[in-house]
C-alpha cells in the first residue's frame, strides 16, 4: 500500500482552510459564511488526524480531539442557524453586510 | 501736613472706585462725588504747599521688594516741584470736574466719565509725588491709560477710537525709550531713587557718555508724553475726546508729565551738555513747528492743541537751556491759561455746536462771560505784558539767550510772534465780525461752567506775579532753594529781550487784527500767493501721511511677511501633525463599521503580520 505523504494532508488542509477563510470573509450570504466556517474547522480536523498518524509522537488523542471538534461544530452550527433565523425574521434578509449591530 | 501727603492721590482713586461701583445708581449725582473728592485733594495740596514753604523736603519710603541685595522702595516725596505740581494738578482737575457737570450733562455715560476723570487725576497726582523712577513709571503708564480711556470716551465715533489708539501707541513708543533709560540708570547707579541717581551723577560714578545716553532715552519718553516732535501727532488728534478732558490733558496731566519728568530729573540732564542741547533743539523746533501749523488750522480745538505742542516746546527749550525755573514757571502759567482757553473753547462749542471757526463769528455780544475770559487766556498765551504768560515766556527767552543758544532764541521769538498771531486769529474769527444767521439760539453756559473759567481767568492774570523781574522772583528762589544742581532762581538777561518779546507779540496781534478783526488786509492775501506752503501747513507738514507711508507701511510689510511664514511654515507643520493624527483616527473609525467580516479581515491581517514577523525574527523582537 503506497502511503500518502503527510505533506499532501497538510496541503489539503491548507487549501481547505484558505477557501473557508476566503468564503467567511467575503460572501454576503450568511449561510455560505457559516458553511465556510465549517470548512475551516474541517481543515483543522484533517490536520489533527494527519498529525495523530504521522506526528513525531503518533497517538490517538488527535482523532479523539477531532470528534470533539465535530461535536462542537455541530452545536455551533445549530446555534448559528438559530440566530440567523431569528435575525431573518426581524430583518427579512440574510445578507451579512446588513448586520452591523456591533457598531452600536 | 506733609507726612500725610500720600493721601492726596487717594481721594481721586476713591472717587474712581466709588463711581465704578455705584455710578450707575447715582447717575448725574456722580458729579458731586467727583467734585467733592477732588476738592479734598485740592485743599490738602494747598495745605501741603503752604507747609512746604517753611519746612524742608519730606520723604517717606518703605521697602517694597527685596531682590538679592537690592531693595526696591515705594513711598512719596514732597519737594518744591512736587508740592507745586500737586496744587496745579489738583486745582485744574477740580475745576475740570466742576465744569464737566455742565458740559457733560445729559450724556449716557456721565458716571463713567467722572470715574475716568478720577483715575486720570489719581495717576497724575501719584506721578508727581513719586520719589523714584520705578514708581514714576507705574503712574506714567497709568496716566497713559487714563488718557486712552478719556480720549476714546466717545468710542462709537471712529475718529475717537482711532485717536485713542494713536495716543496710546505714540506715547508707548516714547515709553520704550524711558524704560530703557530707566534700566540703564538702574544698572549704572544701582537704584531707582532720584536722590541716589543724582548722588551717583555728582560723584562721577557714571561715565559721561552713559549720562548722555540715559538722559536722552528718558527724554524720548518725555517727547512721547509731552507731544514733542516727532511724536507730537497724537496730541492734536486727542481733541476727539470731550473738551474738559482736553483741558485736563493739555493743561495739567498728560502732557505736563513729560515736562515734569525732565524737571524732576533735571540734575541728570544738567550733567550732560549734549542732552541739554538735544532737549533745547527739539523744544525750540517743536515750538516753531507746531506754531506754524497752528496758523492755518480751522478747528478751534486743533488750534489750541497745536498751541499746546508749541508751548510745551517752549518749556523743553527752557529746560534744555538750563532754565529750570523758567520751564517749571511756564508749566504753571501755561496750565492755567491753557485750561482756561480749553474750557472757554468748550463753552463756545457748547453754545454753537460746531468746532469749525469759519462757522463762528460775532459771539462776543452773545457770550458775555466766555468772551472776555477767552480774551484773557489769549492775551496770556500771546505774552502780552502784565499777563502771566508774558513773565514766563520772558524767563524762557532770557534762559535761552543766557545759555548761548542764539539761534534757538530767535526761533523762540518767531514762535512767539506766530503764537500771538494765530491765537488772535482764533479770537477774532470766533468772537469778532458778524454773527452768522443760523446762530440765533446761542446761550451763555451755566454758572457751573463759567465759575471754573473765572477762577482760571484770575489765575491766568495773576499767576505770573509770583516770579517777575520787577517785584521779585519768589517762585524761582523757592524752587531752587538749597539745591545748587537746579541752577539759579533767576537768570539776569538784557532788558531788550523783554522789549523784543513784547514787540513781536503786539505785532502778531496787530497783524491778526488787520486780517481778521478790521479785515483791511485780505485773509487770502498770503494764502493765494503761497498756496503750496499753505497746503503744507494745513496738512501739518504731511507728518501723518509720512508716518503712514513709512512706519505704518513698513510695519504692514513686516507683518505680511511674518504672516506668510506663519501660514506656510508654522501652520503647515502644525497641520501636518494634526493631519496625520486625524487621518489615523479616521481610518480607525472606518474599520469600526459593525461588519463582522471587516473585523475578521483585520484580525487575519494582524495574524499574518505577526507570522511574517515571526518568520523573520524567529519569535523574538530584538
Amino acid at each position: 500500500m503506497s502511503t500518502v505523504p503527510v505533506q499532501a494532508y497538510l496541503a489539503l488542509a491548507l487549501i481547505l482552510f484558505c477557501i473557508g477563510l476566503y468564503g467567511a470573509l467575503t460572501k454576503r450570504n450568511t449561510v455560505i459564511v457559516l458553511i465556510s466556517i465549517e470548512l475551516m474547522l474541517n481543515a483543522v480536523n484533517i490536520n489533527l488526524v494527519a498529525f495523530s498518524k504521522y506526528g513525531i509522537t503518533p497517538s490517538i488523542t488527535g482523532q479523539i480531539f477531532t470528534l470533539f471538534v465535530i461535536a462542537v461544530a455541530a452545536a455551533e452550527v445549530a446555534v448559528g442557524i438559530a440566530i440567523l433565523i431569528s435575525l431573518y425574521r426581524n430583518k427579512k434578509s440574510v445578507n451579512i453586510d446588513e448586520m452591523d449591530a456591533m457598531k452600536h | 501736613m506733609m507726612e500725610n501727603a500720600w493721601i492726596i492721590p487717594l481721594f481721586p482713586l476713591l472717587s474712581f472706585l466709588f463711581l465704578i461701583l455705584f455710578g450707575k445708581r447715582l447717575k448725574e449725582a456722580s458729579a458731586y462725588i467727583g467734585i467733592l473728592f477732588t476738592l479734598a485733594s485740592l485743599v490738602y495740596s494747598l495745605l501741603v504747599l503752604v507747609d512746604r514753604f517753611s519746612a524742608p523736603t519730606y520723604k517717606a519710603e518703605g521697602v517694597w521688594l527685596t531682590i538679592g541685595d537690592v531693595q526696591l522702595t515705594a513711598g512719596f516725596e514732597v519737594n518744591q516741584l512736587n508740592a507745586l505740581m500737586l496744587v496745579i494738578v489738583s486745582l485744574v482737575s477740580f475745576l475740570v470736574h466742576m465744569y464737566s457737570k455742565g458740559y457733560m450733562q445729559g450724556d449716557d455715560r456721565f458716571p463713567v466719565f467722572y470715574a475716568y476723570l478720577g483715575l486720570f487725576t489719581f495717576a497724575m497726582l501719584g506721578l508727581v509725588i513719586s520719589p523714584n523712577l520705578l514708581q514714576t513709571y507705574f503712574f506714567w503708564e497709568l496716566v497713559g491709560l487714563g488718557s486712552f480711556l478719556l480720549i476714546g470716551f466717545y468710542f462709537y465715533k471712529e475718529e475717537a477710537k482711532a485717536a485713542a489708539k494713536k495716543a496710546f501707541i505714540m506715547t508707548r513708543i516714547g515709553d520704550v525709550g524711558l524704560l530703557i533709560g530707566m534700566i540703564l540708570l538702574f544698572w549704572q547707579a544701582g537704584s531707582f531713587e532720584y536722590d541716589e541717581i543724582f548722588a551717583a551723577v555728582e560723584a562721577g560714578a557714571i561715565s559721561g557718555t552713559m549720562i548722555t545716553l540715559t538722559a536722552i532715552l528718558i527724554f524720548v519718553g518725555a517727547v512721547g508724553k509731552s507731544g514733542q516732535f516727532p511724536l507730537h501727532t497724537w496730541l492734536p488728534d486727542a481733541m476727539e475726546g470731550p473738551t474738559p478732558v482736553s483741558a485736563l490733558i493739555h493743561a495739567a496731566t498728560m502732557v505736563a508729565a513729560g515736562v515734569y519728568l525732565v524737571a524732576a530729573l533735571f540734575p541728570l540732564f544738567a550733567a550732560s551738555e549734549t542732552a541739554l542741547m538735544t532737549i533745547a533743539v527739539i523744544g525750540a523746533f517743536t515750538a516753531i513747528f507746531a506754531a506754524s501749523i497752528g496758523l492755518v488750522q480751522k478747528d478751534i480745538k486743533r488750534v489750541l492743541a497745536y498751541s499746546t505742542v508749541s508751548q510745551l516746546g517752549y518749556m523743553m527749550l527752557a529746560l534744555g537751556s538750563a532754565g529750570y525755573v523758567a520751564g517749571v514757571f511756564h508749566l504753571m502759567t501755561h496750565a492755567f491759561f491753557k485750561a482756561l482757553l480749553f474750557l472757554a473753547a468748550g463753552s463756545v462749542i457748547h453754545a454753537v455746536h460746531t468746532q469749525n471757526i469759519e462757522h463762528m463769528g460775532g459771539l462776543w455780544k452773545k457770550l458775555r462771560v466766555t468772551g472776555p475770559l477767552f480774551l484773557i487766556g489769549t492775551l496770556a498765551i500771546s505774552g502780552v505784558p502784565l499777563f502771566s504768560g508774558f513773565f514766563s515766556k520772558d524767563e524762557i527767552l532770557i534762559a535761552a539767550w543766557a545759555h548761548g543758544n542764539t539761534a534757538l532764541f530767535w526761533l523762540a521769538v518767531i514762535a512767539a510772534f506766530f503764537t500771538a498771531f494765530y491765537m488772535f486769529r482764533l479770537f477774532f474769527m470766533v468772537f469778532a465780525g458778524e454773527a452768522r444767521s443760523d446762530m440765533k439760539n446761542v446761550h451763555e453756559s451755566p454758572s457751573v461752567m463759567t465759575l471754573p473759567m473765572v477762577v482760571l481767568g484770575v489765575l491766568a492774570v495773576v499767576a505770573g506775579y509770583v516770579n517777575t523781574p520787577w517785584f521779585g522772583t519768589f517762585l524761582g528762589d523757592w524752587l531752587v532753594e538749597d539745591n545748587h544742581a537746579l541752577g539759579h532762581g533767576h537768570i539776569e538777561g538784557p532788558a531788550w529781550i523783554m522789549i523784543v518779546a513784547t514787540a513781536v507779540s503786539l505785532l502778531g496781534i496787530f497783524l491778526a487784527w488787520l486780517m481778521y478783526g478790521k479785515r483791511s488786509l485780505s485773509r487770502d492775501w498770503l494764502t493765494s500767493r503761497m498756496p503750496l506752503s499753505y497746503n503744507v501747513l494745513y496738512n501739518k507738514y504731511y507728518i501723518d501721511e509720512f508716518y503712514s507711508l513709512t512706519v505704518v507701511n513698513g510695519a504692514k510689510f513686516i507683518s505680511s511677511f511674518l504672516r506668510f511664514l506663519e501660514v506656510f511654515l508654522v501652520e503647515g507643520l502644525v497641520k501636518s501633525v494634526t493631519g496625520v493624527a486625524s487621518a489615523l483616527g479616521k481610518l480607525g473609525s472606518k474599520i469600526h463599521n459593525g461588519q463582522i467580516q471587516t473585523y475578521g479581515t483585520v484580525a487575519f491581517v494582524g495574524l499574518a503580520i505577526l507570522v511574517v514577523i515571526y518568520a523573520f525574527t524567529g519569535g523574538y523582537l530584538k
